[in-house]
């Protein structure tokens, strides 16, 4: 189409002698790639609307369909490649800023990669997690400064601050419904409550069907107040306040009136078609101050029962600004890593704002032990988690435990196509089309959910076993644990980790 | 009817006394700045003598809270349903995100009023203010009724600076003799109808029953209705990527 020559990023194949014209691809695709031709009585494609999600290849009963990268390009060189010429000539066509999804896809250092864990030999035992005990349960809140005893000298145990009781230091992060679908959170709430951890609401309310999974479900505060109501905040076993995410630093959101139908304007409580705008600042909260404010109001709302999370973005000075939050009465604090997910972001935001999670949860810790109040709260890291050695080792970095989003929806089907702003998930994740969010049956969901976290569960044990540590709380900050490999010793200090052979 | 003294105490305690208070109607005597007096209530009527703090009926969720005197910032943030009724000035913020019930100052409120403000089938927030606004006057509204009615302004616009600004749903009603200059190009405001004028006649009659107010004062002046040219602000401002 004239001047701006958007490139397909990816090319259809299909192969002339296995396809039998079922038309299931086309069916199947919500982008409309495939097309039956009737003049030539076969399928065809249309390349510039596929995402890769690999919905058609998986469905393709006669194995006809492949899907590569587009080899074709402008004339790239080093500085301007296909995908910089692209978004130009998409910014030229339309005046808009670009908005992508999930997280930050550059080729930036992934530190989790250059960090070694340690194991047990001879002079110490490792440990069998098969017939020894081994204990991942976690607890998270503010932990009292001393031990009480009551007259008769027995510890008392009466008027501990209120905690979160994880059975696996996994939590699913916040995912609202209305980014993805309901049988999506239906499966979060019930592997959840299966794996004795807790889900995410997001910020677009609790959906009434999933009042019952409360004693499972975090509820989230954010700047628009979606779904916030005094029932709504009682449901959960805590409640977060969300201020930055880890995809959008700074920012706020913005769920367009298209998606606000049906049940997603009840559960928002807003009319439908009306947009869901989440401003970027609380406009009560330009403080810790009044932070502190907006802590203590959730918690005379629900009479001190609930934790209070208060869930941030990575950034330059995220140790000075944890050191704030734990002040401020906050129970919890999650800090979001800047390769976290998002349903939709400004692609420049995503991929140029804030930092990785590593760097900032091992600032964060130290920062808190140095000021002496690391028990004032819990720590949760979150953006990026993939495995459960990226849990051992963000533990061992200073977390008590970590939020998964991206790796929970790829147990859901996801394929990472990156498609998510458009609301057209061919896996029923990220959509709100009735006919797509029945292609992810809950019972499925459910299940891979629990198989992924229970699986990892055993890793860990494994890991922890090996290192001769037999419980998350003497994982928790133990960097001699970790050893760098490859790392300056700028970043070696950050991360208040050794080298590799020290 | 229970009266609680205030005195002397912080907030933690007065409001725990407030939440266990068997009695629905409560006096609290001696309001000296505690905060988030009426925090998720329902079902309970509160006078409050002297000045509460901020967050005053945050989550409020049924019931009243009457002040006879000034309220501080974010009065009724996120409030769901129920009275507030000021009987001086309210802060900054006053009415933040509140989806239901309403809120009557008698006097000025502050900066940000009705901010976010929104509105779901039967619950349509409504805030009055008798005097003047401070500045970004229902900015981001997307729905419920804000009125300022400038009793005291004599014809002076009794708005601040950029009112309006994102809003999206709902209206605003300011009597006035003319506009602020600044309203933003996604609103249009038009002088009130006479169904402008029958729909807000009910809201205008509380209003002025609750400060004893007489209501041919109040119509005495033109009113202006400012209403959102569409729900979708910023659909225009992304490319997919």
């Amino acid at each position: 189409m004239g001047i701006h020559d958007i490139i397909p990023e990816y090319e259809v194949l299909r192969d002339p002698q296995r396809c039998t014209v079922c038309r299931l691809c086309e069916r199947e695709c919500a982008n409309g790639v495939h097309s039956f031709n009737p003049k030539t009585g076969k399928m065809q494609s249309d390349n510039t609307k596929c995402v890769d999600c690999r919905r058609c290849v998986v469905f393709c009963p006669a194995h006809a369909l492949k899907i590569v990268r587009n080899e074709e390009s402008y004339r790239t060189n080093a500085q301007w490649d296909r995908q910089t010429v692209n978004e130009i000539f998409k910014q030229a066509e339309t005046g808009g800023m670009l908005l992508s999804s999930m997280g930050n896809p550059k080729p930036y250092p992934i530190y989790w990669d250059k960090m070694l864990l340690n194991a047990s030999q001879v002079t110490n035992p490792s440990i069998d997690p098969l017939r020894e005990p081994m204990e991942t349960r976690t607890f998270l809140g503010k932990k009292p400064h001393e031990l009480r005893r009551d007259e008769k000298g027995r510890l008392r145990t009466d008027n501990l601050p209120p905690q979160l009781d994880l059975d696996v230091p996994i939590l699913f992060s916040a995912m609202s419904y209305g980014a993805i679908s309901y049988n999506a959170h239906k499966s979060l709430a019930r592997a959840a409550t299966a794996l004795g951890t807790y889900y995410n609401t997001g910020e677009g309310g609790l959906h009434e069907d999933f009042y019952k999974y409360g004693p499972h479900t975090i509820v989230q505060v954010a700047s628009g107040r979606f779904g916030v109501y005094k029932r709504y905040l009682e449901a959960g076993a805590a409640i977060e306040i969300k201020i930055g995410q880890g995809a959008k630093p700074g920012i706020g959101g913005h769920l367009p009136g298209s998606k606000i139908v049906g049940d997603i304007s009840r559960t928002r409580m807003i009319p439908e078609g009306c947009d869901a705008i989440s401003p970027a600042p609380h406009h009560d909260i330009y403080s810790i101050e009044d932070l502190r404010q907006l802590v203590y109001s959730l918690k005379e709302a629900t009479d001190y029962k609930k934790p209070i999370i208060v869930k941030i973005a990575a950034v330059h000075n995220v140790a000075a600004i944890a050191s704030g939050i734990a002040r401020s009465g906050a129970d919890i604090i999650a800090v979001d890593g800047f390769r976290g997910g998002t349903g939709a972001a400004p692609t420049r935001i995503r991929d140029n704002v804030g930092i990785p999670i590593e760097l900032a949860i091992a600032a964060v810790d130290d920062r808190l032990r140095q000021e002496k109040i690391r028990d004032r709260v819990s720590l949760i890291a979150g953006g990026s988690i993939r495995n459960s050695a990226d849990v051992v080792k963000a533990i061992a970095l200073g977390a008590d435990a970590v939020y998964i989003g991206t790796a929970a929806l790829i147990a859901l089907g996801c394929h990472l196509c990156r498609a998510c702003q458009t609301g057209r998930c061919n896996w029923g994740i990220a959509t709100q089309r009735p006919d797509l969010v029945k292609r992810l049956d809950p019972d499925v969901g459910t299940k891979s959910l629990i198989n992924l976290v229970s699986a990892w569960k055993h890793e860990i044990m494994e890991m922890m076993g090996g290192m001769g540590i037999n419980s998350i709380e003497a994982l928790r900050g133990n960097r001699l644990m970790l050893r760098g490999i490859g790392l300056n010793d700028r970043e070696l200090k950050v991360l208040g980790i050794k080298h590799a052979g020290e | 009817m229970v009266r609680i003294d205030a005195k002397g105490k912080n907030f933690q305690q007065l409001n725990e006394e407030i939440r266990v208070a068997e009695n629905s109607d409560i006096t609290v005597e001696h309001c000296m700045g505690q905060r988030y007096i009426g925090a998720g209530m329902s079902g309970k009527h509160l006078l409050l003598l002297g000045v509460p703090g901020n967050a005053l009926g945050c989550y409020l969720d049924g019931g009243s809270i009457r002040v006879l005197g000034n309220a501080q910032d974010q009065t009724g943030d996120t409030m769901n349903s129920g009275a507030i009724i000021v009987e001086g000035s309210s802060g900054d913020a006053t009415g933040y995100s509140m989806r239901g019930g309403k809120i009557f100052v008698r006097d000025n409120a502050g900066y940000r009023v009705g901010i976010h403000m929104k509105a779901y089938r039967e619950q349509q927030p409504l805030i009055i203010v008798g005097g003047e606004t401070g500045s970004f006057l229902g900015e981001y509204q997307a729905g419920g009724t804000i009125i300022v009615l400038g009793l005291n302004s004599e014809g002076r616009t009794p708005v601040g600076n950029l009112s309006c600004t994102g809003m999206h749903g709902g209206r605003m009603i300011l009597r006035c003799r003319r506009l602020p200059k600044d309203l933003p190009p996604q609103v249009s405001a038009a002088s009130a109808s006479k169904e402008d004028m029958a729909r807000i006649s009910g809201f205008l009659n509380d209003f002025c029953g609750a400060f004893g107010i007489s209501i041919q004062s109040v119509l005495s002046e033109p009113f202006f209705v400012i209403t959102p040219n569409t729900k979708n602000p910023y659909r225009a401002l992304y490319t997919e990527n």
